[in-house]
């Protein structure tokens, strides 16, 4: 003991001092829901894929996309991208542009020839898929990934339902519809065209399918009372649209008036514009806030020279010449008849006022209950029958090809569980998604939404080609980039940074790793005195303080 | 995989790091073999400011340093929390000598490393606002006089904390400390009382002055790079919240050192041999109640309705920094 004087003890490291009793809240690493994949109704993982495509990582990300949607390049086109919607970014510049980032990385893996991930080993089990549109494309793909046997029937001579007759060429060229068809088939999926089922029971019996999908649509146009004339023109939308995707030029004159306010009404016009219209004139009963079509749509009619008469009903049509009625909301927001009438010409009108399911399938089947003209389903899209399945437009659903396209992969889960005779999986999660103020947005660069190259607004009637272009690779991966990658962590050291206790540890497989060789974090409980910095200063709210157990 | 060449990441440099910064673009602290000087065990309350620019200030200098460093420590709460007896906290070579003279022995320690012929090891002095503004300014005074080889770091939390929330040379006007209780016409801190040592040391024209805050690490690791790049006598001077006096959750410590910055009450810029240079513009300007508020040394100024003059010859000494430095325009990207 050779120490100074008054010394007696030997100096050691502050390191003994375990600081980490002081704490009564610990933080904790979350990974939390963010907004766009909540609104996905496809049930696409948003975050996770934009995160893997931000290094350049295009080709995992399309893997982590298709994982869920077989349909990246159709999404990307036809979407009415209900992420965007939700995007916390939105509130600090724009949204991020989740759509176009999708439609780069499902044309790159076009151009690239990447495959759809091999099913798995045959169960021996086999389904029935009645209607080869987005849902029962979906769920086919599911199923068979799953390793059940599929076969897809279809009334028609070309796979794709709506996404063929009723989406116009301009926002979805079909050969990209064809590739990504042809894709999914070549999994080993049996595609049976020209062919309507007219007997479930009997084509089960026959086929020695274990289940059937209903995947049949909504492919008949409603009709409204209309006092017309012998010599007026009464067409209804689908026709107009099926007849021009199938190449057709109906004949509309050359003004044409489209009566409904939704996605098919503005497809309608817009088509009728193409088809040498000189005015395409939109009626609508309600304002154009309360347009069931997507903003978007609207926007991009609009831009096209299509004019709009909000607030109005067709109460006649004589000849060219139709009489419509003002209308007003009332203070529920419905529309009523004002008593005014006004007068507008018109060569055509196109009634785009929604869709009925084709019932005459479903009388066959004991057990499966039709309620406000869409077939009822349970948990898993399973009806009142057992092992019968119904998805897509013929449930009830948005009605968007997105959401057609996430009811197929329920239905291929209920399918699935079925068999295992397993309680369906709940496919919502129940968790709320992270909102704008769990961010930390001070540490966000400021950076404008990177627009896709759009068609000259005055050139795009003209022609029926594509109107939306595709991002390049710089673009898409800064636009992938821009994601605030709400409630997850994307490894920007913060937490590291700002702890004064250097009690958050940066270590090689930790939490937030890309992979096992990469760097994450972890709290060392040990010095941890529950400050909370980390929590405040984490730009994505991928961190939160719970309680210590007392 | 290397991702290509896109200027533009989600956080800019804004955060500690980013996986995809490469590695030469993140600052020191996103480093995982960073030096902490500083390390784990010290004594410093939750959300400590002080023990966080600590680390941030000596694992950059002892990198620039090529870890020859010394340092020496002035009396006051980093001195107490990191080395109580027989424990220490800091793994660089480090000196506390008495609460005045901090300046003089980092003087003596420079002196003696040049009569060694010893070139390439560094002297950094450190202490509080108390050390430095009040009670170590004849020395501190002397060795910028002198343009001793010395970088002197002042950890400002504007009040003695240490022991018991004392008002120093450096407590903001209308302040609640525990000799400038809220009471009376004129509750806190009296305005037109303290000292800008900032400007003091500019008036010595030294060759490097500069100011930074914890909230701005790569601002501040910037700063101690050039300071360190330098010989002579520099001074750093960072603003570091203290939620024991300010009465401010633990969890905003850099928060409230942001809207200090944000609301143009703490000017952050540098200085040559008494010339202003390059300032830290404000991003997203902040009245000054949104700084103030949330701070229980200034909560009587928000009890009841009679403060309004008050807060207005705040927000008037904040005007005048943001007219006298030019700290106006907006910071673009």
């Amino acid at each position: 003991m050779d120490k100074p004087f008054a010394i007696t003890l030997d100096p050691h490291s502050s390191l003994a001092n375990h600081t980490g009793t002081w704490r009564s809240e610990r933080p904790v690493y979350v990974d939390g829901l963010a907004p766009c994949t909540h609104a996905c109704p496809a049930g696409e993982q948003v975050q996770s894929w934009l995160y893997t495509a931000e290094d350049g990582s295009y080709e995992a990300a399309w893997r982590n996309l298709v994982a869920v949607n077989p349909f990246p390049a159709i999404m990307g086109r036809v979407c009415y991208h209900p992420c965007e919607t939700a995007c916390n970014r939105a509130q600090l510049d724009t949204a991020v542009g989740i759509n176009s980032v999708e439609r780069f990385l499902g044309d790159e893996a076009i151009d690239r020839g990447w495959a759809l991930p091999a099913p798995a080993v045959d169960t021996g089990r086999s389904v029935l898929v009645i209607g080869a549109g987005p849902c029962g494309l979906a769920a086919a793909y599911h199923l068979r990934r799953l390793g059940h046997a599929v076969e897809i029937r279809d009334a028609g001579a070309q796979a794709g339902g709506m996404m063929r007759h009723g989406i116009p060429t301009f926002r979805l060229p079909r050969d990209v519809l064809d590739i990504e068809i042809a894709r999914l088939l070549e999994l080993g999926i049996t595609l049976t065209l020209d062919t309507r089922v007219d007997s479930v029971a009997a084509a089960m019996r026959d086929g020695g399918f274990d289940a059937v999908l209903l995947a049949t649509g909504a492919p008949l146009s409603k009709r409204a009372y209309l006092p017309a004339g012998q010599s007026a023109r009464v067409l209804d939308a689908l026709s107009v649209l099926g007849d021009a995707a199938a190449g057709e030029r109906p004949q509309l004159g050359r003004t044409v008036v489209v009566y409904g306010g939704g996605n098919t009404a503005m497809d309608a016009a817009r088509t009728a514009k193409r088809l040498g219209a000189d005015e395409a004139v939109v009626v609508y009963r309600r304002t154009r806030e309360r347009m069931p079509a997507d903003a978007g749509e609207v926007e991009d009619a609009l831009a096209e020279g299509v004019q709009m008469r909000w607030l109005s009903t067709i109460t006649q049509v004589e000849g060219t010449t139709l009489t419509l009625e003002k209308m007003r909301l009332d203070d529920d927001g419905r529309p009523q008849p004002t008593g005014e009438y006004e007068e507008l010409s018109g060569d055509a009108v196109v009634l785009a006022l929604g869709q009925d399911i084709d019932q005459s399938l479903l009388t066959s089947l004991p057990g499966v209950t039709v309620r406000d003209g869409v077939v009822e389903v349970g948990p898993g899209q399973m009806t009142g029958a057992p092992g019968v399945f119904a998805g897509g437009d013929v449930a009830p659903a948005q009605r968007s090809v997105t959401a057609a396209i996430g009811q197929g992969r329920t239905a291929a889960q209920g399918i699935d569980a079925w068999f295992r005779s397993a309680p369906p999986a709940t496919e919502r999660d129940a968790a709320e998604p992270v909102p704008f103020d769990k961010l930390n947005t001070w540490y966000y660069s400021d950076a404008p939404h990177a627009v896709r190259p759009r068609l000259d607004a005055a050139r795009r009637t003209t022609d029926f080609s594509e109107i939306v272009g595709g991002l390049d690779a710089d673009t898409a991966l800064y636009e992938a980039r821009r994601c605030l990658s709400c409630g997850n962590c994307f490894g920007c050291d913060n937490c590291y940074g700002v702890c004064p206790d250097n009690a958050v540890l940066k270590i090689v497989g930790a939490h937030g790793a890309v992979d096992p060789s990469a760097y994450g974090y972890a709290i060392d409980l040990d010095y941890c005195k529950g400050c909370g910095l980390c929590v405040s200063e984490c730009p994505a709210g991928a961190i939160v303080m719970i309680p210590e157990q007392t | 995989m290397t991702a290509p060449d896109v200027k533009f990441y989600q956080v800019g440099s804004r955060a500690v790091g980013n996986r995809l910064l490469p590695l030469d673009q993140r600052s020191e602290q996103a480093d995982p073999q960073r030096h902490n000087a500083l390390t784990s065990g010290h004594r410093a309350c939750q959300g400590c400011g002080e023990a966080l620019a600590a680390r941030y200030v000596l694992d950059t200098a002892y990198t620039e340093a090529k870890g020859r460093l010394v340092s020496v420590n002035a009396t006051g709460c980093l001195e107490v929390f990191s080395t109580p007896y027989p424990e220490s906290s800091w793994q660089v070579p480090w000196l506390h000598s008495l609460f005045a003279n901090a300046a003089s022995v980092a003087t003596g320690v420079a002196a003696a490393l040049e009569a060694r012929g010893d070139t390439g090891t560094r002297v950094l002095a450190q202490g509080g606002d108390g050390g430095t503004v009040d009670i170590g300014l004849a020395c501190l005074s002397g060795m910028f006089e002198r343009n001793d080889d010395v970088l002197y770091v002042c950890y400002d939390n504007e009040a003695y904390m240490n022991t018991g929330v004392q008002r120093s040379g450096a407590t903001p006007p209308a302040a609640r400390t525990a000799t400038t209780e809220a009471v009376g016409v004129q509750p806190g801190n009296p305005f037109g009382t303290g000292k800008d040592l900032p400007r003091i040391a500019m008036a010595h024209e030294i060759p490097y002055v500069a100011t930074a805050t914890v909230a701005d690490l790569r601002d501040l690791e910037a700063k101690v790079r050039t300071a360190m790049s330098l010989r002579g006598a520099r001074y750093l001077h960072v603003l570091v919240p203290c939620p024991l006096g300010w009465g401010s959750a633990p969890s905003d410590t850099i928060a409230l050192a942001r809207l200090a910055q944000r609301s143009g009450l703490f000017p952050v810029y540098e200085a040559r041999h008494g010339e202003l240079g390059a300032v830290l513009p404000l991003r997203g300007r902040v009245p000054v109640e949104e700084y103030l508020r949330p701070q229980r040394r200034y909560a009587h100024l928000f009890r009841d309705g009679s403060h309004a003059a008050t807060l207005e010859a705040l927000q008037h000494l904040a005007d005048r920094n943001i007219a006298r430095y030019g700290l106006g325009a907006e910071e673009t990207f």
